[in-house]
């Protein structure tokens, strides 16, 4: 222990006995909570890896089988498996890429409004972001539906759009709708974290740029983006895990019909609809993997701090 | 002073044995029933009802996650016959005994009982079953020139609407209503999608693949491509069909009998004229062949009891009185579900306020259940998936690659 002590201690700064308190009643305090957390996700974790390993069967108790990585065979052979990564990822890239470009804009207008404005305007913009998923999915959903919607009514005189138009039987239109509702859900949550971000920037580098005789576009380009790189990516990684697991969306609007089947989809119809356990485990497994994989490459790759979620370092820096 | 602690401390047992009964959705009749049987048991047993989710598909999907983990809290349970093999097949459901089989089966119509079955075996007992008609609007029929008497063919009546310019009422939406309408086209021809419900997952197969079943595609694909449901028809439900043929181009439909009470019902309300009520008429489910007597589809619900129930004789006890030609009738008037017995039918009551009673107790006696198989869930999925969209429906290359994709999933080589 001493030597341990000994050891820290030449690369660490030394810490006051108090301070060595507070952090020994901060484990206490979090403790518990730390090992509940462990219990209630480590556990079913591993024991989805263990039923992965079976061909088991909800309803056929007595035809359970070992099959050890026979199903993730079957998953990654399957069509079925990689269309539904790839409308997976396509909503993923797709959506994250235009919440990033609106939620930047929406971002802009909130810090230049007028300080009066300020709150009303936040608050508005939050809205969406303040509904419950399921019920925003059936808002967009009776909207276009072609029996109670309004939209084909509406948009009539839009070319392509008539009273015929069955928004939710075909790949193209149901998944444009599933996109739009979930845009529409959580741009304002990209636009919080980067007015998060845009209140990082010092307004008298700006103003210097400014003064060198800097357009608009090298302002952002050149200093504000640049600074924001931190938000940004902290915005874009949790959007992108969360596009990655779209369900409710999918869930309520088309069930996965007509080609629209995302990865959560097909792990919840394969275990609670079609109660093949071993099967339904492989694939959350699977997509575990994808949304660790999504962590990791974002968190190296582009070396985020999540800890802070601003620029850290470089603020540290400046002063 | 001890005894007396514990005692109090058995509060729960004080009264009669509660008696949980997991329901569908309905108006209140099974709530009703469970009522007055309560009263009948005179504090030999009290039933408690608990409802299960609203559609079919995922009353399975709570009462079999329930069942497999044992729970003793199932006595009662309203279930879809569909999924009747698959909770059987395990031993989820405890064994008919002899003297309910007898009495609850004496004049129970053909084709419900039919439904109750397993391997030959009587495991569930029939509460109220339900078919489909033939509702036609008397107007159309007139001047197709059709005549209704005779039991017409599906032939028939997309002539009929094609040249009077109307719309035919079908359940196009993918769900379990296209594989009830595909079930019916099928055994309308006399041939089963399942020739052999009995084989397991490895040797199971399915029969589309064969004149029957080209048929029966067909007449999906010309009702789909040529628009004949109207343009909506990818989101026709039971409910959106009955709009439809409620409406100024509606003609002939196939759907249950909920249609006659909620029409009325839109009468009172004055959403339908009512002209438009006086117009309908019914006929049995359309033939394929005119020659083959149809078979209508069969749905309805059956009472099962729980493996692991706590009070397995008192449940059966509270089943032979649910399931009584008379609360049958009750059940059928304030609810709108047809009874399974043959007796409940010839009740005044029921006549009076349903007209076409007796084409309903006589489409029962010839319907036909969708494929009996501890994999129905999957197949049934399989087939909603390939004749959904009705207009992408191909007559020749359909039915073959379903087969494949059935035997490819059940064998545990492809995903769903």
């Amino acid at each position: 222990m001493r030597v341990l002590e000994a050891g820290e201690e030449s690369v660490r700064p030394k810490k006051s006995p108090r301070a060595r308190a507070e952090a020994r009643l901060g484990w206490m305090m979090a403790g518990p909570a730390f090992l509940i957390m462990l219990s209630v996700t480590a556990y079913p974790i591993a024991q989805a890896v263990y039923e992965s390993l079976f061909s088991y069967r909800l309803t056929e108790p007595d035809a359970r089988e070992f099959v050890f990585l026979g199903n993730y065979a079957t998953i990654f052979s399957d069509s079925v498996f990689w269309w539904a990564l790839g409308v997976t990822v396509f909503v993923t890239v797709v959506t994250v890429a235009v919440e990033l470009v609106l939620g930047f804009a929406l971002a802009l207008v909130m810090h230049r409004a007028l300080k009066g404005l300020r709150g009303t305007l936040r608050t508005s913009i939050l809205v969406p972001y303040g509904i419950i998923t399921v019920v925003s999915a059936f808002a967009w959903y009776y909207m276009f539906d072609i029996n109670t919607g309004y939209i084909n009514e509406w948009f009539s005189w839009v070319p392509g759009i008539s009273s015929d138009l069955d928004w939710f039987s075909n790949f193209g239109t149901a998944i444009s709708v599933i996109m739009a509702s979930e845009i529409w859900k959580t741009t304002p949550f990209i636009a919080l974290l980067l007015l998060a971000g845009l209140a990082q920037v010092p307004d008298e580098m700006v103003e210097a740029a400014k003064v060198d005789g800097a357009t608009w576009w090298q302002q952002m380009s050149r200093v504000v983006i640049p600074h924001m790189k931190a938000a940004i990516m902290v915005a874009v990684l949790f959007r992108a895990l969360d596009a990655f697991r779209i369900f409710d969306n999918v869930f309520i609007m088309t069930q996965g019909q007509h080609g629209t089947e995302v990865l959560s989809m097909l792990a919840y119809k394969t275990s609670i609809t079609r109660l093949e356990i071993g099967m339904g485990s492989a694939l959350s497994v699977v997509l575990f993997a994808c949304v660790l994989l999504i962590c990791a490459v974002t968190v190296w790759g582009f070396k985020v701090d999540l800890a802070s979620g601003t620029d850290h370092q470089d603020a540290g820096k400046e002063k | 002073m001890i005894t007396g602690l514990v005692l109090s401390g058995c509060g729960e047992d004080d009264g009669p044995p509660v008696l949980t009964w997991y329901i569908n959705p309905d108006d209140g009749g099974q709530a009703a029933i469970a009522q007055t049987c309560t009263e009948e048991a005179d504090g030999e047993y009290r039933i408690q009802t608990s409802l299960l989710p609203q559609d079919a598909p995922s009353q399975r999907e709570q009462l079999a996650r329930r069942l497999a983990a044992g729970d003793s809290s199932l006595d009662i349970m309203s279930l879809d016959p569909p999924f009747i093999p698959e909770f059987a097949e395990p031993d989820f459901l405890a064994p008919v005994p002899d003297d309910v089989a007898e009495a609850t089966t004496e004049d129970t119509l053909d084709g419900a009982l039919a439904g109750a079955m397993w391997n030959d075996e009587l495991v569930t007992v029939p509460f109220w079953a339900n078919t489909q008609i033939l509702w036609y609007r008397e107007s159309v029929a007139e001047e197709a020139g059709l005549e209704m008497d005779d039991s017409v063919t599906w032939d028939e009546i997309i002539t009929a609407a094609e040249d009077t310019d109307t719309l035919l009422g079908i359940q196009g939406i993918q769900a379990e209503s296209a594989t009830v309408w595909l079930n019916a086209l099928y055994e309308s021809q006399g041939e089963q999608i399942l020739p052999d419900p009995t084989l397991s997952s490895d040797e199971i197969e399915t029969a589309l693949d064969t004149e029957a079943g080209v048929k029966a595609a067909e007449i999906m694909h010309t009702i789909g491509s040529e628009g004949l449901a109207g343009p909506g028809v990818s989101a026709m439900d039971e409910n959106q069909s009955m709009f439809l043929f409620q409406g100024d181009d509606g003609s002939f439909m196939v759907n249950w009998p909920f249609i006659w009470t909620a029409t009325q019902a839109a009468v009172e309300d004055g959403d339908v004229d009512q002209e438009m009520l006086d117009d309908i008429g019914w006929a049995k489910y359309p033939r394929v062949d005119e020659d083959t007597d149809a078979a209508p589809p069969l749905g309805g619900i059956n009472l099962g009891v729980g493996a692991q129930s706590d009070h397995p004789e008192l449940a059966w006890d509270a089943v032979e009185c649910i399931v009584s030609p008379e609360n049958q009738v009750e059940y059928f008037i304030t609810n709108g579900n047809p009874p399974s017995s043959a007796q409940a039918f010839e009740d005044e009551e029921v006549e009076d306020a349903y007209p076409m009673a007796d084409v309903i107790a006589d489409s029962l006696d010839d319907a036909a259940p969708r494929p009996q198989t501890p994999y129905y869930s999957d197949i049934s999925q399989i087939i909603q998936e390939n004749y959904t969209p009705l207009s992408g429906v191909d007559p020749e290359g359909t039915p073959p690659s379903t087969d494949d994709y059935v035997k490819q999933v059940l064998r545990g080589e492809r995903l769903l």
